[in-house]
């Protein structure tokens, strides 16, 4: 074989390699990447749950925002709906939104749990479940706290919500003292 | 001619009528092995997660009510996006998931062919520099310059 060919061959396989090795590190890298504390929300912008209209979390800047991900087959979500509820209806005239992400469902489950519930805070539905990734979400129910600046603050909350984990944190985001 | 014909149309039926039939009557096994729950990223026939058994009671439901199986799928891909499914579509840009590794097949098929062949060519020509001349009544003949100073040894030696 011509030397020419044969370096020619050398480079495109040692090209291909470093193609799969440079694929592999970024599949690596991008997954799951939890936001960090004090930096801004990734924002996006999906379709509310019984409507067309689509909600941006950029829109609620200027507001605090408890950011909860759930699904209607999720045991402890129903559990804490009522608390996200009850939490809604005695802040959101202090300037404070809670802001539901339903993922990795049915639209009609999601929509029997909401009425089931009684659930009257605005929620939005993720079908390609995009949000997961970037807010490190490997489970439901999941809870972000988000200041009217749109950075993350307090604690993620990786599982069932207590009284307690909400009171303490939305005073955070709120800028009060816990 | 015509039986090879006809048998060449038995094989075809063979293969096209199950295809057609699993399309019009699909059964719930076959669709938890083409879908993908989506919580644990198994196919449906592997998980128990309680988003698969949910799929399932809704595959069941629609089967009962005759959807096809692409209509099953098209309606679960609505709900949860193409990752639901275990195989890309056929189509837009998923196609390029079934035919770059046909591609890759046939490249470094074509590929070993062309060394095989450069490598079979090589070594021929070296043979042919081993043997020096052509057969001549079924003995080499040998390199004049060798022959010459064998020529020379034996010479030397008969002296």
């Amino acid at each position: 074989m011509p030397g020419r060919l044969r370096i020619v061959l050398q480079a495109a396989a040692v090209l291909v390699v470093a193609l799969l090795l440079a694929l592999l590190g970024w599949q690596v890298f991008q997954k799951d990447n939890e936001p960090d504390l004090g930096r801004p929300a990734p924002n996006f912008t999906l379709p509310h749950l019984n409507s067309e209209e689509e909600v941006s979390l950029a829109s609620f800047r200027g507001k605090a925002v408890v950011l909860n991900f759930w699904a209607s087959w999720c045991g402890p979500c129903k559990d804490e709906a009522p608390l996200l509820e009850s939490a809604w209806n005695r802040y959101k005239d202090k300037g404070v939104v809670v802001l539901g992400v339903d993922a990795q469902d049915f639209d009609v489950d999601a929509q029997r749990f909401v009425d089931r519930a009684g659930i009257t805070y605005p929620i939005v539905r993720d079908k390609h479940g995009s949000t997961l990734g970037h807010y490190g979400v490997t489970g439901f129910p999941e809870t972000w706290f988000i200041d009217a600046q749109g950075r993350i603050v307090g604690e993620h909350v990786a599982g069932p919500l207590t009284e307690d984990d909400l009171e303490r944190n939305i005073k955070i985001a709120l800028g009060e003292p816990a | 001619m015509t039986r090879t014909l006809l048998a060449l149309l038995g094989v075809a039926l063979a293969v096209v009528a199950p295809a057609a039939a699993s399309e019009q009557s699909p059964t719930l096994p076959e669709l938890e092995r083409e879908l993908i729950c989506p919580t644990c990223h198994e196919t449906l026939a592997a998980s128990s997660s309680p988003i698969a058994q949910r799929m399932r009671a809704f595959i069941r439901a629609r089967i009962a009510a005759g959807d096809t199986k692409s209509e099953i799928k098209n309606k679960l891909v609505d709900q949860f996006g193409e990752s639901v499914l275990a195989a890309p579509p056929k189509s837009g840009f998923n196609l390029l998931a079934w035919v770059l590794p046909l591609a890759g097949i046939v490249l470094a098929a074509a590929v070993v062919g062309f060394l095989a062949y450069r490598w079979s060519r090589g070594r021929a020509a070296e043979d042919e520099e081993e043997a020096v001349g052509p057969p001549a009544h079924g003995r080499f003949t040998l390199d004049p310059e060798l022959e010459r100073r064998l020529d020379e040894e034996l010479a030397r030696y008969d002296a």
